[in-house]
C-alpha cells in the first residue's frame, strides 16, 4: 500500500510476550499414550475406580476414532506417541495449603504473566485458580467464597471432596463419546476448575482460571465443570499463555456448563496460546470443546471469547436451550495473523419453548491467515417462538489471506424466527485517512478501527478484561498492515 | 434427424463419464453436499432408462412469439420452424456441423465431480441440443425449450442435455420449462458459456408432474464483461435440486439470479448454488424467496468464492423463506469463502411465519386474514417474478405462481375453519 | 505560512493540478473558488497527504519546513487541519476515543502532556456546547449516522479541539442549509488570529459572507487563473465560472 503501510510492517514486530520458560523441576510421566499412562494419571490423583473406568472406556473408543477433517484447517499429522500427557511443577509437600508454600518460581511466573495469584494482589475482586502444565497450583480467595457456600476448587480436588456432584455433572454435557478430542480429553485430562455455585447466591466476584503451558513436549488436557444451581450467577474468565517453541503443542480441552432453573452463566476466554512465528513454526494446537446447558427454565448461558493466540484453533462454544425461555449468546473475536488458522463459531441448538439465541462474530484475517466462522442454528419442532439472530463480520487486511463463513441454518418450527447476516470488508483507505489526518499513526488508527469492528463482543467482556483485550487486538495485528 | 451414432469423441466423453458414474453411485447425505436431500431414498436408481418416443410432437402452446424446441422424456422431438433468425444456430450436440463448437465447450461449466448427477446426465443423455448466438447477434424473440416428461405405468428416468454458446457481444433470451405427468426421473443439464460482452437473460420454470424428481445441473461461464441475468421458479416435482456453478472468469463480468419456489403437501425444494469470482472487478447477486406450506421442505445452499485476485469483486446474495404450517421446514447454509480483501461481499438469511405487524395492518383495514395471508405471500414472491423482462413469460409464470397459491390458500381456509 | 510553488499533482496518472503558485501568510484567510472539477478538493487532499495523489512537481513549504516530505499524521500534528466535504463513517469507534487519541497524539508531538480520561473529557464538553455539538453525539460512532449539518459541526469541534495552524476548508458549506452554516462559518471564523491562517475552498460564494477572505483566487483546469480581493466572489457569484473554462483548456 503506501509509504505509511510499510514503516508499519518494519516497526519492530513485538515479539509474543509470554514467550519466557520456566526454569522448574517437574513430575514429568513417560512419554507416549497407553492404558498406563492413564492408570498412572488417574492414580497420581488418587482417583476413585469409576473415574479411572470413565477414562479407560473413553480411552478405547478414542483409538477406534479418526481425527475429524470437516473443518478448514491444514496441518501436519499430530504424534500423538510422541508428546507427555502429564507435567506438574515438583512440590515440597503434597500440594500447597497455602499461597505461602507455593514455590516462589511459580508465583514469579504468574507475575510476569500479570495474574498475581496473592490475594492481595492488584487483581481485587478476581478469584484465581492457576493451571500450570498439567495442574493446579493455586486457588484464591477460597475462603470468602466458601462463606457463601460456592466451590471454586480444581478438579482434582473436587474428585475428592465433591465427588457426588462431579459424578452427576462430569461428561452430562460432553459425554466421553462427543468427538476425537473430547474423548481423547475425557481418557487423559489432569487437572482444570471446577465450581459449583449454590441456589440463589449471586457470586460477588469474577472467577478466573489462568491456564500456562510450561514443559515441552507437553498436552494439554484440562477440564473444566460449572455448575449454576436454581437462580444463581456467575463469572468466569479464562486465559492462556504458553512459551514460544518451535514444535506444535497440544491443548485439548473440555469445558461443561449446566445453568439450572433461572440461573446465569457467563463464560469469558481470552485466548492468547503462542501462535507461532512469523513462518508458522511452532504455535499450539488449540482443539477445545465447550458446551453448555441451558436445562432449566429460563437460565441464561453467555460466551465471549477473544481468540488472538494458537497456531490453530478448532473450537465451537455452544449451548443447548433445552429450559423453557432459556438464552444463549455467542460473542467472538477472532483474530488470524501470519499463519495463523482459525475455524471457530457456536451451535444454538433450541428445544424449549421461547428461547432465543444471539450470535455475533467478527473475524479479522491478516498476512496469510485463514479466518472461518461455523456456526449451527437449529430450532426443533417443539421449540414455538424461538428466535435467533446472527451477524458476522469479517475483516481482511491484505491480499494473501482468507476470511469465510460457514452457517448450517435449520428451522423445524414454523413459529421460529431466524435471521442471519454476514459481511466481508477491508478497512477503507478513506477511513485511515481521515484518522491519520487528526494525527493518529497508521498503525494507532488500524487498531482504533479494529477495536471499533469488534466493539459489539468487547463489551461483553467483564470491565477489568476490555481493556487488556483491546490491547491484545493491536498487538495481535502488528506487523499486519503492508 | 435420424438417431445417428454419436460420434467417436461424444462416444469416449460418454464412457468416461459412464465408469465415473458406476463407480460413484448417487449422492447420499452423507456427502456436504447432499447434506439435505436424499435424492437416492426415492428409487431413482431404479428408475428405467426413457426410450426414445414414439409418435409426432405433444401439442403445446408455445409462450408468446418464441423459438421452440421440444424435448419428451430427453428426445428432441421438435425443432423450432426455420428459417431461424441470422446468427441463430439450433443443432443436436452429436452432428458434424457443430462438432468444434460442442468439443469446445461440452462439460467446460461444471465441474467434474465424480458423485455430481451431471456425470450421470453425461453418460446417459439421449439427444443433446446445442444453440448458438454468433458475434454481435441481438436475438429479439425468446428462444424456448420446453421438457416433458411423459411416463405411464412404469416409472422412467431421461437426462436433457443443452448447451447454449453465445459468442462475443451477442445476446438472447432462453426460456426453460419443464412439465410432465406420471413418475419420472429428469435428471437435466443446461450448460452456458458467454464470451466477452455476450448477455443471456434465463427464465426458467420448473412445473413438473407431482410425482416427478427433478434434478438439473446449470452451468454458466462469463468471459470478461458478460452478464447472465436469471429467473428461477420452482412449484413442482415431489423432489427437485437446481444446483448452479457459475464461474465469473473474465473481468468484469455479472451474475444475478432470483429464485422463487412454493412447496406444498410432501415437495422437497432444493436450492444449490455455487459462484466464484475469478476475475476481478466482478458482480454477482442472488435472491431466493421460498414460501413452503404443509410438511414441505425448503433447501438453501448457497456458496459464494471470491478467489485471490479478484478484487473489487461485490458479490451478494439473500435467502428468505416462509413457513406457513408447523410441520413445514427449512434448512439454510449460505457460505462466503474470501481471498481477496478489497471486495464488498454479504449474505443475508431468514426464516421466519409472515411478519405479523403487516397481517395486522392489513387485518385492520378489514381484509380478512386467508386474504391478506395471500396478499402478502403474493407480494412476496412478487418481486422475483418482477424481474423476469419479458411481458408473456412473466405472465405465465406468475399465472403457474397464482395457481399454486390459491391451493395453498384454500386449504389453510379449510384449517382455519376447523380450528374456528 | 503555506507556499505553494507550480504545483503539480495527478490521480491515476491524470494530471489533474497543473503549476499552482499561492502564498498564505499568517492571519490571513484565502478563498480558492472554482468550477466543478478544476482541481479544488485535489488540492485539499494534496496538501494533506493523500495515498494516490501524487506530486509529479513543484513544492510546498509550510512554516519554512517542507510540507510534501511529510507523513499525513505529521502534517495533522505540525498543525495541518483539513475539514473534510464529507467526513467518513467508522462505525464503532465512539467520538469520545477517536477524538481523545487525537488530541494526545497532537498534543505529544507538541511536547505537551497528555490529557487523562476526565480532562479530556471536561475539554471535550466544553467545546463540544459551544458548537451545539450534543453529548450524545459524543457518545455515537464517528460521522455515523450523523446528518450532513452534525457532521460539519463535528468537524469545527476536532478543530476546536486540534488547534491547528493552517486550516483548510473543503467545500464545507455543501450539504448544509443556511442556518447550520452561519453556526459552523462563524463557528471557524472565530478561530482567525494573527498566528494562524486557512485556506477556504467552495464553489459558491455565500461561506464568504461569514468567512469575509483577504484574498480569492481562482481555480480553473488545475490553474489558478485569477486573484483579486473579496469583490472577486460577489464578482463570480454573478458572472459564473464559464469565462475560466475556456481559458483554462
Amino acid at each position: 500500500m503506501s509509504d505509511g503501510m510499510e514503516q508499519v510492517r518494519s516497526l519492530a514486530d513485538q515479539k509474543y510476550k509470554y514467550g519466557f520458560v520456566t526454569d522448574i523441576e517437574a513430575d514429568v510421566a513417560p512419554k507416549g499414550l497407553n492404558e498406563d499412562i492413564i492408570r498412572f494419571i488417574s492414580a497420581k490423583k488418587g482417583e476413585p475406580e469409576w473415574l479411572l473406568e470413565w477414562r479407560l472406556k473413553a480411552y478405547k473408543l478414542w483409538l477406534s476414532e479418526a481425527e475429524p477433517s470437516w473443518a478448514k484447517l491444514r496441518h501436519p499429522a499430530i504424534d500423538y506417541q510422541d508428546a507427555y500427557y502429564y507435567s506438574a511443577p515438583k512440590k515440597k509437600t503434597d500440594g500447597p495449603k497455602s499461597l505461602d508454600e507455593v514455590d516462589p518460581k511459580l508465583l514469579e511466573t504468574y507475575e510476569k504473566l500479570g495474574v498475581p495469584l496473592h490475594e492481595r494482589a492488584a487483581l481485587a475482586g478476581v478469584a484465581v485458580d492457576a493451571v500450570f502444565d498439567s495442574v493446579s497450583v493455586a486457588t484464591t480467595y477460597k475462603g470468602k467464597l466458601e462463606e457463601l457456600g460456592i466451590i471454586f476448587t480444581s478438579m482434582s480436588d473436587a474428585v475428592k471432596k465433591h465427588p457426588e456432584l462431579v459424578r452427576k455433572y462430569l461428561g452430562s454435557v460432553v459425554p466421553y463419546s462427543d468427538n476425537y478430542f473430547a474423548t481423547l480429553n475425557s481418557a487423559v485430562f489432569t487437572d482444570g476448575s471446577f465450581v459449583y455455585v449454590p441456589p440463589g447466591v449471586r457470586c460477588p466476584m469474577e472467577l478466573s482460571t489462568y491456564f500456562r503451558m510450561n514443559a515441552e513436549k507437553t498436552g494439554q488436557f484440562e477440564r473444566t465443570l460449572i455448575i449454576a444451581d436454581k437462580g444463581s450467577y456467575v463469572s468466569y474468565l479464562e486465559g492462556c499463555t504458553a512459551p514460544m517453541r518451535d514444535e506444535n503443542q497440544l491443548h485439548a480441552a473440555v469445558v461443561e456448563l449446566v445453568a439450572l432453573d433461572e440461573a446465569e452463566i457467563k463464560y469469558s476466554t481470552v485466548q492468547n496460546w503462542y501462535p507461532g512465528d512469523e513462518q508458522g513454526r511452532g504455535g499450539i494446537y488449540n482443539f477445545v470443546t465447550k458446551r453448555g446447558a441451558c436445562r432449566g427454565r429460563a437460565s441464561r448461558i453467555s460466551w465471549t471469547q477473544v481468540e488472538t493466540g494458537s497456531a490453530i484453533t478448532w473450537k465451537y462454544p455452544s449451548c443447548i436451550l433445552q429450559g423453557d425461555d432459556s438464552q444463549g449468546e455467542f460473542y467472538s473475536v477472532a483474530i488470524t495473523n501470519n499463519f495463523q488458522q482459525a475455524d471457530t463459531g457456536t451451535k444454538m441448538i433450541h428445544i424449549g419453548r421461547n428461547t432465543r439465541s444471539r450470535i455475533i462474530s467478527k473475524g479479522i484475517s491478516a498476512g496469510h491467515a485463514d479466518n472461518t466462522y461455523r456456526g449451527l442454528v437449529r430450532v426443533l419442532p417443539k421449540a414455538e417462538g424461538a428466535r435467533n439472530h446472527t451477524q458476522c463480520d469479517s475483516l481482511l487486511i491484505g491480499d494473501r489471506c482468507g476470511a469465510h463463513t460457514t452457517p448450517y441454518i435449520e428451522s423445524r418450527n414454523s413459529s421460529a424466527r431466524i435471521e442471519h447476516e454476514a459481511t466481508t470488508s477491508k478497512i477503507s483507505e478513506e477511513q485511515l485517512f481521515y484518522a491519520r489526518q487528526r494525527g493518529l499513526s497508521e498503525e494507532e488508527a488500524v487498531s482504533l478501527i479494529v477495536n471499533g469492528f469488534c466493539r459489539d463482543v468487547l463489551q461483553h467482556l467483564p470491565m477489568e478484561f476490555a481493556v487488556e483485550a483491546q490491547k491484545l487486538v493491536a498487538i495481535s495485528l502488528e506487523g499486519s498492515v503492508g | 434427424m435420424t438417431a445417428a451414432s454419436h460420434p467417436d469423441w461424444l462416444e469416449s466423453l460418454r464412457r468416461a463419464a459412464r465408469a465415473k458414474a458406476d463407480a460413484a453411485g448417487l449422492p447420499s447425505r452423507r456427502d456436504e453436499a447432499w447434506k439435505y436431500t436424499d435424492v437416492a431414498g426415492l428409487g431413482v436408481a431404479s428408475f428405467a432408462l426413457a426410450e426414445k418416443p414414439q409418435g409426432g410432437p405433444p401439442e403445446a402452446v408455445p409462450l408468446g412469439d418464441a423459438i421452440r424446441l421440444v424435448l419428451v422424456n430427453g428426445s428432441l422431438v421438435a425443432s423450432p420452424d426455420t428459417p431461424l433468425p441470422a446468427g441463430v444456430v439450433v443443432d443436436r450436440l452429436d452432428s458434424g456441423f457443430s462438432a468444434d463448437l460442442v468439443q469446445a465447450h461440452l462439460g467446460r461449466t461444471i465441474p467434474p465431480d465424480a458423485k455430481s448427477l451431471a456425470t450421470l446426465n453425461s453418460a446417459l443423455f439421449a439427444d443433446g441440443v446445442v444453440l448458438r448466438i454468433g458475434a454481435g447477434v441481438t436475438v429479439a424473440r425468446p428462444i424456448e425449450v420446453l421438457s416433458l416428461g411423459q411416463a405411464g405405468e412404469e416409472p422412467l428416468a431421461f437426462h436433457p442435455r443443452c448447451l447454449v454458446v453465445v459468442e462475443e457481444g451477442g445476446s438472447a433470451t432462453l426460456i426453460e420449462r419443464h412439465q410432465g405427468s406420471g413418475t419420472y426421473f429428469s435428471n437435466s443439464v443446461l450448460e452456458i458459456a458467454l464470451a466477452s460482452g455476450a448477455a443471456l437473460r434465463h427464465y426458467k420454470l420448473q412445473d413438473e408432474a407431482a410425482q416427478a424428481v427433478h434434478v438439473a445441473t446449470l452451468g454458466v461461464s462469463l468471459a470478461a464483461g458478460a452478464h447472465y441475468d436469471g429467473v428461477l421458479v420452482q412449484t413442482g416435482a415431489r423432489l427437485a435440486r437446481h444446483e448452479v456453478h457459475a464461474a465469473l472468469d473474465g473481468l468484469e463480468a455479472s451474475f444475478a439470479l432470483d429464485g422463487a419456489y412454493l412447496g406444498a403437501g410432501q415437495q422437497h425444494l432444493d436450492t444449490t448454488t455455487f459462484v466464484t469470482h475469478v476475475g476481478p472487478g466482478g458482480a454477482s447477486r442472488q435472491v431466493f424467496k421460498g414460501v413452503l406450506d404443509d410438511q414441505a421442505r425448503g433447501v438453501f445452499q448457497g456458496t459464494v468464492l471470491v478467489q485471490r485476485g479478484a478484487q473489487k469483486t461485490d458479490a451478494h446474495q439473500l435467502s428468505k423463506a416462509l413457513l406457513l404450517s408447523p410441520q413445514a421446514e427449512m434448512d439454510g447454509k449460505p457460505e462466503l469463502e474470501i481471498y481477496a480483501d478489497d471486495v464488498k461481499c454479504g449474505h443475508g438469511c431468514t426464516i421466519g411465519d409472515i411478519d405479523e405487524t403487516a397481517l395486522f395492518y392489513l387485518r385492520a383495514r378489514g381484509i380478512d386474514e386467508a386474504t391478506a395471508r395471500h396478499l402478502l405471500i403474493e407480494a412476496f414472491l412478487a418481486e422475483v417474478l418482477e424481474r423476469i423482462e419479458a411481458e408473456p413469460v412473466r405472465q405465465a409464470f406468475a399465472a403457474v405462481v397464482g395457481e399454486r397459491l390459491q391451493g395453498a390458500h384454500a386449504t389453510r381456509r379449510i384449517d382455519d375453519h376447523r380450528q374456528g | 505560512m503555506l507556499e505553494i510553488r507550480n504545483l503539480h499533482a495527478s490521480v491515476d496518472g491524470r494530471e489533474i493540478l497543473k503549476g499552482i503558485d499561492l502564498t498564505v501568510p499568517a492571519g490571513e484567510v484565502h478563498a480558492v473558488m472554482g468550477p466543478n472539477g478544476s482541481g479544488k478538493s485535489t488540492l485539499s487532499y494534496v496538501l494533506a497527504g493523500r495515498d494516490g495523489y501524487q506530486v509529479t512537481a513543484g513544492s510546498v513549504t509550510y512554516k519554512g519546513q517542507d510540507l510534501l516530505a511529510m507523513k499525513t499524521e505529521e502534517r495533522a500534528r505540525q498543525g495541518v487541519f483539513l475539514a473534510f466535504q464529507y467526513p467518513v463513517e467508522i462505525p464503532g469507534v465512539t467520538g469520545v476515543n477517536f477524538l481523545k487519541t487525537a488530541v494526545n497524539a497532537v498534543r505529544r508531538s507538541r511536547g505537551e502532556s497528555e490529557l487523562d480520561a476526565m480532562q479530556f473529557l471536561k475539554l471535550a464538553r466544553k467545546k463540544a456546547k459551544e458548537l451545539g455539538v450534543s453529548e450524545e453525539m459524543l457518545r455515537r460512532a464517528v460521522n455515523t449516522g450523523f446528518s450532513g449539518g452534525e457532521k460539519k459541526r463535528y468537524e469545527a469541534l476536532q478543530m476546536a479541539l486540534l488547534e491547528p495552524s493552517f486550516m483548510i476548508l473543503d467545500e464545507t458549506d455543501s450539504g448544509l442549509d443556511i442556518d447550520a452554516l452561519k453556526v459552523v462559518a462563524e463557528a471557524v471564523d472565530a478561530f482567525r488570529n494573527p498566528q494562524r491562517a486557512m485556506l477556504v475552498i467552495t464553489h459558491y460564494q455565500r461561506i464568504l459572507d461569514y468567512i469575509v477572505p483577504d484574498k480569492v483566487h481562482v481555480l480553473a483546469g488545475g490553474r489558478i487563473v485569477q486573484t483579486g480581493g473579496k469583490d472577486l466572489a460577489l464578482e463570480l457569484e454573478r458572472t459564473g465560472y464559464a469565462q475560466f473554462v475556456g481559458q483554462a483548456a
